[in-house]
Protein backbone atom coordinates (compact mmCIF):
# COMPACT_ATOMS: atom_id res chain seq x y z
CA UNK A 1 0.00 0.00 0.00
CA UNK A 2 1.45 3.36 -1.00
CA UNK A 3 0.91 6.54 1.00
CA UNK A 4 -0.81 8.26 -1.92
CA UNK A 5 -4.44 9.29 -1.87
CA UNK A 6 -6.27 9.87 -5.12
CA UNK A 7 -9.63 11.65 -5.16
CA UNK A 8 -12.44 11.14 -7.66
CA UNK A 9 -14.72 14.14 -8.10
CA UNK A 10 -18.02 12.69 -6.85
CA UNK A 11 -20.64 15.11 -8.14
CA UNK A 12 -22.03 12.84 -10.85
CA UNK A 13 -20.94 10.14 -13.29
CA UNK A 14 -18.84 6.97 -13.30
CA UNK A 15 -17.29 7.68 -9.88
CA UNK A 16 -17.35 4.17 -8.45
CA UNK A 17 -15.65 2.74 -11.57
CA UNK A 18 -12.64 5.03 -11.10
CA UNK A 19 -12.49 4.36 -7.36
CA UNK A 20 -12.39 0.61 -8.02
CA UNK A 21 -9.62 0.96 -10.58
CA UNK A 22 -7.53 3.13 -8.24
CA UNK A 23 -8.03 0.64 -5.41
CA UNK A 24 -7.08 -2.25 -7.70
CA UNK A 25 -3.59 -0.70 -7.84
CA UNK A 26 -3.42 -0.78 -4.04
CA UNK A 27 -3.86 2.99 -3.78
CA UNK A 28 -6.21 4.73 -1.40
CA UNK A 29 -9.14 6.45 -3.15
CA UNK A 30 -11.71 8.88 -1.81
CA UNK A 31 -14.86 10.35 -3.34
CA UNK A 32 -14.61 14.13 -3.29
CA UNK A 33 -17.95 15.80 -2.63
CA UNK A 34 -16.75 18.90 -0.76
CA UNK A 35 -13.94 21.35 -1.65
CA UNK A 36 -12.28 20.84 1.76
CA UNK A 37 -11.51 17.24 0.75
CA UNK A 38 -9.09 18.54 -1.90
CA UNK A 39 -6.61 19.07 0.96
CA UNK A 40 -6.61 15.34 1.68
CA UNK A 41 -5.59 14.17 -1.79
CA UNK A 42 -2.45 14.09 -3.93
CA UNK A 43 -4.19 13.84 -7.30
CA UNK A 44 -7.74 14.23 -8.64
CA UNK A 45 -9.73 12.40 -11.31
CA UNK A 46 -12.65 14.03 -13.14
CA UNK A 47 -14.83 11.05 -14.09
CA UNK A 48 -16.97 10.58 -17.17
CA UNK A 49 -20.50 11.88 -16.88
CA UNK A 50 -22.33 14.99 -17.99
CA UNK A 51 -20.07 18.04 -17.99
CA UNK A 52 -23.01 20.49 -17.75
CA UNK A 53 -24.29 18.74 -14.61
CA UNK A 54 -20.85 18.66 -13.00
CA UNK A 55 -20.19 22.31 -13.83
CA UNK A 56 -23.51 23.33 -12.30
CA UNK A 57 -22.59 21.56 -9.05
CA UNK A 58 -18.99 22.86 -9.16
CA UNK A 59 -20.43 26.37 -9.00
CA UNK A 60 -23.16 25.63 -6.47
CA UNK A 61 -20.84 23.90 -4.01
CA UNK A 62 -17.87 26.30 -4.17
CA UNK A 63 -15.51 24.02 -6.10
CA UNK A 64 -14.46 26.46 -8.80
CA UNK A 65 -11.67 28.44 -7.10
CA UNK A 66 -10.37 25.51 -5.03
CA UNK A 67 -9.98 23.44 -8.21
CA UNK A 68 -8.04 26.24 -9.93
CA UNK A 69 -5.87 26.48 -6.81
CA UNK A 70 -5.35 22.69 -6.74
CA UNK A 71 -4.00 22.88 -10.29
CA UNK A 72 -1.85 25.96 -9.51
CA UNK A 73 -0.11 23.90 -6.85
CA UNK A 74 0.86 21.52 -9.68
CA UNK A 75 -1.18 18.72 -8.20
CA UNK A 76 -2.08 16.28 -10.99
CA UNK A 77 -5.57 16.11 -12.50
CA UNK A 78 -6.80 13.36 -14.84
CA UNK A 79 -9.90 14.27 -16.85
CA UNK A 80 -11.77 11.50 -18.66
CA UNK A 81 -14.41 12.35 -21.30
CA UNK A 82 -16.56 14.96 -19.48
CA UNK A 83 -13.37 15.67 -17.53
CA UNK A 84 -11.65 16.69 -20.79
CA UNK A 85 -14.47 19.17 -21.40
CA UNK A 86 -14.04 20.58 -17.89
CA UNK A 87 -10.26 21.00 -18.34
CA UNK A 88 -10.32 22.68 -21.77
CA UNK A 89 -9.47 26.35 -22.17
CA UNK A 90 -11.89 26.55 -25.10
CA UNK A 91 -14.92 24.60 -26.30
CA UNK A 92 -15.56 24.75 -30.01
CA UNK A 93 -18.74 26.56 -31.00
CA UNK A 94 -19.43 27.71 -27.45
CA UNK A 95 -18.87 30.77 -25.31
CA UNK A 96 -18.73 28.54 -22.26
CA UNK A 97 -15.38 27.71 -20.67
CA UNK A 98 -15.33 25.55 -17.57
CA UNK A 99 -12.04 25.40 -15.64
CA UNK A 100 -9.86 26.43 -18.58
CA UNK A 101 -6.79 24.73 -17.12
CA UNK A 102 -5.41 22.92 -20.14
CA UNK A 103 -4.27 24.50 -23.38
CA UNK A 104 -6.59 22.50 -25.62
CA UNK A 105 -9.60 23.34 -27.81
CA UNK A 106 -12.21 20.63 -27.37
CA UNK A 107 -15.19 19.69 -29.49
CA UNK A 108 -18.02 18.13 -27.49
CA UNK A 109 -19.93 15.03 -28.69
CA UNK A 110 -17.44 15.15 -31.54
CA UNK A 111 -17.99 11.65 -32.93
CA UNK A 112 -21.80 12.01 -32.97
CA UNK A 113 -24.66 10.83 -30.84
CA UNK A 114 -24.87 7.63 -28.78
CA UNK A 115 -25.44 5.35 -31.79
CA UNK A 116 -21.99 6.45 -33.03
CA UNK A 117 -20.32 5.57 -29.70
CA UNK A 118 -17.64 2.93 -30.25
CA UNK A 119 -14.79 0.76 -29.03
CA UNK A 120 -11.41 0.74 -30.78
CA UNK A 121 -7.77 -0.28 -30.31
CA UNK A 122 -5.52 2.76 -30.03
CA UNK A 123 -1.82 3.24 -30.54
CA UNK A 124 -0.68 5.25 -27.53
CA UNK A 125 2.67 7.06 -27.29
CA UNK A 126 4.79 5.24 -24.72
CA UNK A 127 2.64 2.06 -24.60
CA UNK A 128 4.15 -1.02 -26.21
CA UNK A 129 0.82 -2.53 -27.26
CA UNK A 130 -2.56 -1.07 -28.32
CA UNK A 131 -4.98 0.23 -25.69
CA UNK A 132 -8.59 -0.90 -26.03
CA UNK A 133 -10.66 2.26 -25.56
CA UNK A 134 -14.39 2.87 -25.04
CA UNK A 135 -15.75 6.14 -26.48
CA UNK A 136 -19.20 7.27 -25.35
CA UNK A 137 -20.61 10.44 -26.93
CA UNK A 138 -16.96 11.39 -26.70
CA UNK A 139 -15.27 14.72 -27.31
CA UNK A 140 -11.97 15.13 -29.11
CA UNK A 141 -9.22 17.73 -29.06
CA UNK A 142 -9.25 20.01 -32.10
CA UNK A 143 -6.14 21.99 -31.29
CA UNK A 144 -3.37 21.88 -28.73
CA UNK A 145 -1.11 24.67 -27.51
CA UNK A 146 2.65 24.45 -27.01
CA UNK A 147 3.65 22.18 -24.16
CA UNK A 148 0.80 19.75 -24.78
CA UNK A 149 1.99 16.28 -25.64
CA UNK A 150 -0.36 14.29 -27.90
CA UNK A 151 -0.66 10.68 -26.71
CA UNK A 152 -3.26 9.12 -29.03
CA UNK A 153 -5.43 9.84 -32.05
CA UNK A 154 -8.51 8.39 -33.76
CA UNK A 155 -8.78 9.12 -37.49
CA UNK A 156 -6.47 12.10 -37.08
CA UNK A 157 -8.33 13.50 -34.07
CA UNK A 158 -6.54 13.82 -30.74
CA UNK A 159 -8.13 11.69 -28.01
CA UNK A 160 -5.44 11.61 -25.30
CA UNK A 161 -2.95 14.26 -24.22
CA UNK A 162 -0.76 15.46 -21.39
CA UNK A 163 0.34 18.93 -20.35
CA UNK A 164 2.65 18.85 -17.34
CA UNK A 165 0.54 17.79 -14.38
CA UNK A 166 -2.66 17.47 -16.46
CA UNK A 167 -3.68 14.25 -18.24
CA UNK A 168 -6.80 13.77 -20.33
CA UNK A 169 -8.55 11.12 -22.40
CA UNK A 170 -11.69 11.41 -24.53
CA UNK A 171 -12.44 7.75 -23.76
CA UNK A 172 -13.14 5.83 -20.56
CA UNK A 173 -10.16 3.90 -19.17
CA UNK A 174 -12.31 3.15 -16.10
CA UNK A 175 -14.58 0.90 -18.18
CA UNK A 176 -11.85 -1.57 -19.16
CA UNK A 177 -9.47 -3.77 -17.18
CA UNK A 178 -6.39 -2.14 -18.71
CA UNK A 179 -5.05 0.25 -16.08
CA UNK A 180 -2.09 1.68 -18.01
CA UNK A 181 -3.53 5.21 -18.23
CA UNK A 182 -4.24 5.20 -14.52
CA UNK A 183 -0.71 3.90 -13.86
CA UNK A 184 0.66 6.78 -15.92
CA UNK A 185 -1.40 9.17 -13.81
CA UNK A 186 -0.21 7.55 -10.60
CA UNK A 187 3.40 8.12 -11.75
CA UNK A 188 2.55 11.80 -12.29
CA UNK A 189 1.08 11.97 -8.78
CA UNK A 190 4.14 10.31 -7.26
CA UNK A 191 6.45 12.71 -9.08
CA UNK A 192 4.45 15.72 -7.96
CA UNK A 193 4.42 14.53 -4.38
CA UNK A 194 8.19 14.00 -4.35
CA UNK A 195 8.72 17.52 -5.72
CA UNK A 196 6.43 19.06 -3.10
CA UNK A 197 8.24 17.08 -0.41
CA UNK A 198 11.66 18.27 -1.63
CA UNK A 199 10.47 21.89 -1.65
CA UNK A 200 9.19 21.57 1.90
CA UNK B 1 -9.10 2.11 -37.54
CA UNK B 2 -11.83 -0.43 -36.84
CA UNK B 3 -14.65 0.96 -34.71
CA UNK B 4 -17.13 -1.33 -33.00
CA UNK B 5 -20.49 0.37 -32.46
CA UNK B 6 -23.54 -0.81 -30.49
CA UNK B 7 -21.55 -3.15 -28.21
CA UNK B 8 -22.79 -4.01 -24.70
CA UNK B 9 -19.87 -1.98 -23.37
CA UNK B 10 -20.86 1.26 -25.10
CA UNK B 11 -24.56 0.74 -24.41
CA UNK B 12 -24.14 -0.06 -20.73
CA UNK B 13 -21.31 2.44 -20.42
CA UNK B 14 -23.58 5.25 -21.58
CA UNK B 15 -25.87 4.51 -18.61
CA UNK B 16 -22.85 4.38 -16.28
CA UNK B 17 -22.08 7.97 -17.28
CA UNK B 18 -25.57 8.97 -16.11
CA UNK B 19 -25.05 7.65 -12.58
CA UNK B 20 -25.75 9.94 -9.68
CA UNK B 21 -27.86 12.08 -11.98
CA UNK B 22 -31.46 13.01 -12.69
CA UNK B 23 -33.23 12.32 -15.99
CA UNK B 24 -36.20 14.60 -16.51
CA UNK B 25 -39.36 14.27 -18.61
CA UNK B 26 -39.88 17.22 -20.96
CA UNK B 27 -42.50 17.97 -23.61
CA UNK B 28 -40.85 20.80 -25.56
CA UNK B 29 -37.59 22.68 -26.17
CA UNK B 30 -38.28 25.25 -23.48
CA UNK B 31 -38.67 22.61 -20.78
CA UNK B 32 -35.59 20.77 -22.09
CA UNK B 33 -33.52 23.93 -21.65
CA UNK B 34 -34.84 24.40 -18.11
CA UNK B 35 -33.90 20.80 -17.31
CA UNK B 36 -30.41 21.17 -18.78
CA UNK B 37 -29.80 24.45 -16.95
CA UNK B 38 -30.86 22.83 -13.69
CA UNK B 39 -28.25 20.09 -14.15
CA UNK B 40 -30.25 17.16 -15.57
CA UNK B 41 -27.98 14.44 -17.01
CA UNK B 42 -30.49 13.70 -19.78
CA UNK B 43 -34.02 14.52 -20.83
CA UNK B 44 -36.84 12.20 -21.84
CA UNK B 45 -38.76 13.74 -24.75
CA UNK B 46 -42.47 13.06 -24.52
CA UNK B 47 -45.69 14.42 -25.91
CA UNK B 48 -47.26 14.45 -22.44
CA UNK B 49 -45.88 13.80 -18.96
CA UNK B 50 -47.34 10.69 -17.29
CA UNK B 51 -49.88 12.54 -15.15
CA UNK B 52 -51.32 14.11 -18.31
CA UNK B 53 -51.29 10.74 -20.09
CA UNK B 54 -53.28 9.42 -17.15
CA UNK B 55 -55.73 12.34 -17.33
CA UNK B 56 -56.12 12.21 -21.11
CA UNK B 57 -56.82 8.48 -21.30
CA UNK B 58 -56.98 6.79 -24.72
CA UNK B 59 -53.93 5.25 -26.38
CA UNK B 60 -50.54 6.74 -25.50
CA UNK B 61 -47.98 6.37 -28.30
CA UNK B 62 -44.42 7.39 -29.17
CA UNK B 63 -44.14 11.20 -29.21
CA UNK B 64 -44.43 13.09 -32.46
CA UNK B 65 -40.92 13.07 -34.04
CA UNK B 66 -41.23 16.84 -34.38
CA UNK B 67 -41.32 17.20 -30.58
CA UNK B 68 -38.34 14.87 -30.21
CA UNK B 69 -36.37 16.69 -32.88
CA UNK B 70 -37.12 20.04 -31.25
CA UNK B 71 -35.79 18.73 -27.93
CA UNK B 72 -32.69 17.21 -29.59
CA UNK B 73 -31.91 20.56 -31.19
CA UNK B 74 -32.41 22.47 -27.95
CA UNK B 75 -29.89 20.73 -25.65
CA UNK B 76 -26.41 19.18 -25.69
CA UNK B 77 -27.15 16.57 -23.00
CA UNK B 78 -28.43 13.13 -24.12
CA UNK B 79 -32.04 12.84 -25.27
CA UNK B 80 -34.11 9.76 -24.52
CA UNK B 81 -37.56 8.92 -25.89
CA UNK B 82 -40.21 6.31 -25.21
CA UNK B 83 -41.48 3.55 -27.49
CA UNK B 84 -44.46 1.35 -26.68
CA UNK B 85 -43.68 -2.10 -25.26
CA UNK B 86 -43.14 -4.42 -28.21
CA UNK B 87 -43.39 -1.67 -30.83
CA UNK B 88 -40.36 -2.55 -32.93
CA UNK B 89 -41.04 0.16 -35.51
CA UNK B 90 -41.45 3.03 -33.06
CA UNK B 91 -38.09 1.95 -31.64
CA UNK B 92 -36.47 1.78 -35.09
CA UNK B 93 -37.82 5.25 -35.90
CA UNK B 94 -36.34 6.65 -32.68
CA UNK B 95 -33.03 4.96 -33.48
CA UNK B 96 -33.06 6.40 -37.01
CA UNK B 97 -33.62 9.88 -35.56
CA UNK B 98 -30.48 9.53 -33.44
CA UNK B 99 -32.18 9.45 -30.04
CA UNK B 100 -29.49 8.52 -27.47
CA UNK B 101 -31.51 6.03 -25.41
CA UNK B 102 -34.91 4.39 -25.93
CA UNK B 103 -37.25 3.67 -23.04
CA UNK B 104 -39.46 0.68 -23.84
CA UNK B 105 -42.02 2.01 -21.47
CA UNK B 106 -45.14 0.92 -19.65
CA UNK B 107 -46.14 4.59 -19.44
CA UNK B 108 -47.30 4.22 -23.06
CA UNK B 109 -50.04 1.80 -24.07
CA UNK B 110 -48.38 -1.55 -24.89
CA UNK B 111 -48.30 -2.52 -28.56
CA UNK B 112 -47.65 -6.18 -27.76
CA UNK B 113 -49.16 -7.84 -24.69
CA UNK B 114 -46.94 -10.89 -24.90
CA UNK B 115 -43.47 -9.97 -26.15
CA UNK B 116 -40.95 -7.20 -25.61
CA UNK B 117 -38.56 -5.81 -28.24
CA UNK B 118 -35.37 -7.84 -28.84
CA UNK B 119 -33.20 -4.94 -27.81
CA UNK B 120 -29.88 -6.68 -28.49
CA UNK B 121 -30.59 -6.24 -32.23
CA UNK B 122 -30.35 -2.44 -31.99
CA UNK B 123 -27.35 -0.12 -32.04
CA UNK B 124 -29.08 2.36 -29.74
CA UNK B 125 -29.30 1.31 -26.06
CA UNK B 126 -32.57 0.67 -24.21
CA UNK B 127 -33.81 1.25 -20.69
CA UNK B 128 -36.70 -0.85 -19.36
CA UNK B 129 -38.80 -0.92 -16.21
CA UNK B 130 -38.89 -3.73 -13.66
CA UNK B 131 -40.75 -4.60 -10.47
CA UNK B 132 -38.72 -7.62 -9.46
CA UNK B 133 -35.52 -9.44 -10.38
CA UNK B 134 -37.30 -11.82 -12.78
CA UNK B 135 -38.55 -8.91 -14.86
CA UNK B 136 -35.17 -7.15 -14.58
CA UNK B 137 -33.26 -10.24 -15.72
CA UNK B 138 -35.64 -10.91 -18.62
CA UNK B 139 -35.14 -7.37 -19.87
CA UNK B 140 -31.35 -7.74 -19.56
CA UNK B 141 -31.65 -11.03 -21.41
CA UNK B 142 -33.42 -9.21 -24.25
CA UNK B 143 -30.60 -6.67 -24.36
CA UNK B 144 -31.67 -3.78 -22.09
CA UNK B 145 -28.54 -1.80 -21.16
CA UNK B 146 -30.15 0.05 -18.25
CA UNK B 147 -33.01 -0.62 -15.88
CA UNK B 148 -35.33 1.51 -13.86
CA UNK B 149 -37.36 0.08 -11.04
CA UNK B 150 -40.97 0.99 -11.72
CA UNK B 151 -43.06 3.20 -9.54
CA UNK B 152 -46.57 4.19 -10.41
CA UNK B 153 -46.00 6.91 -13.03
CA UNK B 154 -47.80 10.22 -12.87
CA UNK B 155 -48.99 9.79 -9.29
CA UNK B 156 -46.41 11.79 -7.34
CA UNK B 157 -46.61 8.91 -4.87
CA UNK B 158 -43.29 7.23 -4.05
CA UNK B 159 -44.67 4.09 -2.39
CA UNK B 160 -44.54 1.83 -5.46
CA UNK B 161 -41.01 2.93 -6.40
CA UNK B 162 -39.87 2.13 -2.87
CA UNK B 163 -41.55 -1.26 -2.91
CA UNK B 164 -39.89 -2.26 -6.18
CA UNK B 165 -36.36 -1.04 -5.55
CA UNK B 166 -36.40 -2.81 -2.18
CA UNK B 167 -37.67 -5.96 -3.81
CA UNK B 168 -35.13 -5.98 -6.66
CA UNK B 169 -32.22 -5.24 -4.31
CA UNK B 170 -33.33 -7.90 -1.81
CA UNK B 171 -33.53 -10.45 -4.62
CA UNK B 172 -30.09 -9.41 -5.91
CA UNK B 173 -28.63 -9.87 -2.42
CA UNK B 174 -30.20 -13.30 -2.20
CA UNK B 175 -28.72 -14.39 -5.54
CA UNK B 176 -25.28 -13.04 -4.64
CA UNK B 177 -25.28 -15.11 -1.45
CA UNK B 178 -26.56 -18.31 -3.04
CA UNK B 179 -24.52 -21.38 -3.79
CA UNK B 180 -23.93 -22.10 -7.47
CA UNK B 181 -26.03 -25.25 -7.30
CA UNK B 182 -29.05 -23.25 -6.15
CA UNK B 183 -29.04 -20.76 -9.02
CA UNK B 184 -30.94 -22.81 -11.61
CA UNK B 185 -33.93 -23.32 -9.34
CA UNK B 186 -33.86 -19.64 -8.45
CA UNK B 187 -33.86 -18.85 -12.17
CA UNK B 188 -36.91 -21.08 -12.59
CA UNK B 189 -38.71 -19.50 -9.63
CA UNK B 190 -38.00 -15.94 -10.75
CA UNK B 191 -38.60 -16.56 -14.44
CA UNK B 192 -35.11 -15.19 -14.98
CA UNK B 193 -32.46 -16.28 -17.51
CA UNK B 194 -29.91 -18.46 -15.70
CA UNK B 195 -26.98 -16.71 -17.42
CA UNK B 196 -28.05 -13.31 -16.11
CA UNK B 197 -28.31 -14.63 -12.54
CA UNK B 198 -24.81 -16.08 -12.89
CA UNK B 199 -23.51 -12.67 -13.95
CA UNK B 200 -25.24 -11.05 -10.96
CA UNK B 201 -23.71 -13.55 -8.58
CA UNK B 202 -20.23 -13.04 -10.01
CA UNK B 203 -20.41 -9.24 -10.12
CA UNK B 204 -22.20 -8.88 -6.79
CA UNK B 205 -24.68 -6.52 -8.41
CA UNK B 206 -26.91 -6.09 -11.46
CA UNK B 207 -24.79 -6.05 -14.62
CA UNK B 208 -26.44 -2.79 -15.72
CA UNK B 209 -27.17 0.55 -14.07
CA UNK B 210 -30.49 0.72 -12.25
CA UNK B 211 -32.30 4.02 -11.77
CA UNK B 212 -35.49 4.60 -9.79
CA UNK B 213 -38.59 5.97 -11.48
CA UNK B 214 -42.23 6.71 -10.98
CA UNK B 215 -43.62 8.91 -8.22
CA UNK B 216 -40.62 11.10 -7.38
CA UNK B 217 -42.11 14.51 -6.48
CA UNK B 218 -39.71 16.15 -3.98
CA UNK B 219 -35.94 16.41 -3.28
CA UNK B 220 -36.47 14.10 -0.30
CA UNK B 221 -38.12 11.50 -2.58
CA UNK B 222 -35.10 11.56 -4.90
CA UNK B 223 -32.70 11.25 -1.94
CA UNK B 224 -34.75 8.35 -0.58
CA UNK B 225 -34.33 6.43 -3.81
CA UNK B 226 -30.56 7.00 -3.71
CA UNK B 227 -30.50 5.91 -0.06
CA UNK B 228 -32.25 2.68 -1.09
CA UNK B 229 -29.52 1.97 -3.63
CA UNK B 230 -30.71 3.50 -6.90
CA UNK B 231 -27.90 4.58 -9.25
CA UNK B 232 -29.88 7.71 -10.21
CA UNK B 233 -33.41 8.99 -10.61
CA UNK B 234 -35.97 9.57 -13.35
CA UNK B 235 -38.43 12.37 -12.62
CA UNK B 236 -41.53 12.51 -14.77
CA UNK B 237 -44.41 14.71 -13.81
CA UNK B 238 -42.73 15.83 -10.55
CA UNK B 239 -40.89 18.76 -12.12
CA UNK B 240 -43.12 20.40 -14.67
CA UNK B 241 -46.32 19.69 -12.70
CA UNK B 242 -44.89 21.46 -9.64
CA UNK B 243 -45.46 25.13 -8.85
CA UNK B 244 -41.85 26.16 -9.59
CA UNK B 245 -40.23 23.78 -12.13
CA UNK B 246 -36.81 25.53 -12.21
CA UNK B 247 -36.49 25.33 -8.45
CA UNK B 248 -37.76 21.76 -8.20
CA UNK B 249 -35.43 20.63 -10.99
CA UNK B 250 -32.35 22.18 -9.40
CA UNK B 251 -33.24 21.04 -5.87
CA UNK B 252 -33.83 17.45 -7.01
CA UNK B 253 -30.45 17.40 -8.82
CA UNK B 254 -28.65 18.63 -5.69
CA UNK B 255 -30.53 16.26 -3.38
CA UNK B 256 -29.56 13.33 -5.63
CA UNK B 257 -25.84 14.16 -5.40
CA UNK B 258 -25.91 14.99 -1.68
CA UNK B 259 -28.57 12.47 -0.68
CA UNK B 260 -27.17 11.95 2.81
CA UNK B 261 -26.81 15.65 3.65
CA UNK B 262 -30.07 16.19 5.50
CA UNK B 263 -29.42 19.82 6.50
CA UNK B 264 -28.95 20.56 2.83
CA UNK B 265 -32.13 18.73 1.81
CA UNK B 266 -34.03 20.71 4.45
CA UNK B 267 -32.63 23.95 3.03
CA UNK B 268 -33.38 22.91 -0.55
CA UNK B 269 -36.95 22.04 0.35
CA UNK B 270 -37.83 25.31 2.12
CA UNK B 271 -38.76 27.66 -0.69
CA UNK B 272 -39.96 25.33 -3.36
CA UNK B 273 -43.68 26.02 -3.35
CA UNK B 274 -46.14 23.21 -3.88
CA UNK B 275 -45.12 19.88 -5.40
CA UNK B 276 -47.42 18.10 -7.84
CA UNK B 277 -50.64 17.08 -6.18
CA UNK B 278 -50.34 13.31 -6.25
CA UNK B 279 -52.67 10.34 -6.17
CA UNK B 280 -53.19 7.69 -3.50
CA UNK B 281 -52.48 4.37 -5.24
CA UNK B 282 -55.50 2.52 -3.77
CA UNK B 283 -57.81 4.98 -5.54
CA UNK B 284 -56.50 3.77 -8.92
CA UNK B 285 -58.48 0.97 -10.54
CA UNK B 286 -56.38 -2.04 -11.51
CA UNK B 287 -56.60 -1.17 -15.21
CA UNK B 288 -55.25 2.32 -14.47
CA UNK B 289 -52.02 0.97 -13.00
CA UNK B 290 -49.22 1.30 -15.53
CA UNK B 291 -46.65 -0.67 -13.51
CA UNK B 292 -48.35 -3.97 -14.27
CA UNK B 293 -47.60 -3.61 -17.97
CA UNK B 294 -44.52 -5.68 -18.90
CA UNK B 295 -44.19 -9.45 -19.23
Amino acid sequence: MSDLTIGVLGLQGAVEEHVKQVESLGIHAIIVKRPSQLNEIDGLIFPGGESTTMRKLINQYGFFEPLIQFSKEQKPIFGTCAGMVLLAKELEGSEVVHLGLMDIVVKRNAFGRQRESFEADLEVAGFDSPFHAVFIRAPYIKKVGGGVEVLAEVDGHIVAARQGHLLTTAFHPELTEDSRFLELFVEMVKESKTKTFQKA
Amino acid sequence: MEKLVGTDKVKRGMAQMQKGGVIMDVVNAEQAKIAEAAGAVAVMALERVPSDIRAAGGVARMANPRVIEEVMNAVSIPVMAKARIGHIVEARVLEAMGVDYIDESEVLTPADDEFHILKSEFTVPFVCGCRDLGEAARRIGEGAAMLRTKGEPGTGNIVEAVRHIRKVNAQVRKVVNMNDDELMTEAKNLGAPFEVLKQIKEAGRLPVVNFAAGGVATPADAALMMELGADGVFVGSGIFKSETPEKFASAIVQATTYYQDYDLIAKLSKDLGTPMKGIEISTLAAEERMQERGW
